[in-house]
């Protein structure tokens, strides 16, 4: 069944995981996005603020989108995402980090310019298997309302 | 790169253009971000983008590879005029991104940066924090993506 608007009310929504990133994962995105030294080679890696090699922090929301997508994207009636509020990249992603997502739904309103639409502010926390968390993301999606919920409030 | 008291408010990088093919967009969509909106195009026709988009994430990537590449390119320069080369550190993240216009296929999106605010760590003396304002636009001009950047630079007086 799709989820719609409605299915996302203010709270804990759910959590998602594990997700495993592998080396060979971080090598070929930092080798692709993000060529930094202390993305691709272990020696640099060492000698910088992160201290060993560490994946890029666009990796690790490309992968969040991907557990977000896999969790309940997938079968959202989503219209996709006006931006990102913020983003903290607090620890970093390391080789065979077994990823958790925590989601919860920070607010959600009907929108004024599309009233069919809602727009839901997800909190999304990413952690990893010693529980530390590595980053944490606030950002809107648009997502589709029920025809009948939509209909029953513009009469 | 530059060292913290190098870098003025204001001061603007011109980071380069990325063509986003139909083939790349759905190779990213594919592994990362696999809505029927970034992966087929009539699925995008259908949607409120309008075409096949790239994923958002997508696009703040190449950015970063953009800039990364601006980088490396800048410190070539400065050792090739034999200047000592500033190692910048890593992000503690971004705030106020904004996805403004979709990229869809075959766009061309140039990709510029500019210093937005600087401070000196509080935690790390040997560091300066900056905020950057990256932005992306479109082959017809149009802003499509936008956000605020914060880095670790180090100062020179530190080394």
């Amino acid at each position: 069944m799709t989820l719609t608007f409605e299915d996302f009310p203010p709270g804990h929504f759910g959590t998602f995981g594990p997700r495993r990133v592998t080396r060979e994962e971080i090598l070929a995105f930092a080798a692709e996005f993000d060529p930094q030294p202390m993305h691709l080679d272990e020696a640099a890696a060492a000698q910088s603020m992160l201290k060993g090699l560490s994946g890029s922090g666009w990796h690790l929301c490309s992968v969040m989108m991907r557990m977000m997508f896999d969790g309940f994207i997938g079968r959202t009636a989503s219209l996709g995402s006006p931006g990102v509020n913020e983003v903290r990249w607090l620890v970093p992603l390391r080789p065979g980090d077994d990823l958790m997502l925590d989601v919860e739904i920070a607010e959600a309103r009907v929108s004024r310019s599309r009233p069919s639409t809602g727009i839901v502010t997800f909190k999304c926390v990413i952690r990893n298997g010693a529980g530390q968390e590595l980053c944490e993301m606030i950002s809107p999606i648009i997502v589709e309302r029920r025809p009948e919920t939509a209909v029953g409030q513009a009469g | 790169m530059r060292f913290f008291e190098d870098i003025e408010i204001g001061q603007r990088r011109e980071l380069g253009s990325f063509i986003f093919t139909a083939e790349l967009i759905k190779k990213f969509a594919a592994q990362f971000d696999p809505q029927r909106f970034h992966l087929d195009e009539e699925e995008g026709r259908k949607s409120l983008f309008g075409g096949l988009a790239a994923s958002g994430w997508h696009v703040g990537s190449v950015c970063m590879k953009l800039l990364v590449a601006d980088g490396q390119r800048e410190a070539r320069e400065a050792a090739a005029r034999g200047e000592e080369v500033a190692v910048w550190g890593p992000s503690p993240g971004f705030r106020d991104l904004r996805w403004i216009k979709p990229v869809l296929a075959n766009d061309t999106i140039h990709f510029a940066s500019e210093i937005e605010t600087k401070r000196s760590s509080g935690k790390r003396p040997e560091w300066g924090i900056l905020e950057v304002r990256n932005t992306g636009t479109n082959q017809r001009g149009e802003p499509v993506f936008s956000m605020l950047a914060t880095g670790f630079v180090p100062r020179r007086n530190a080394v």
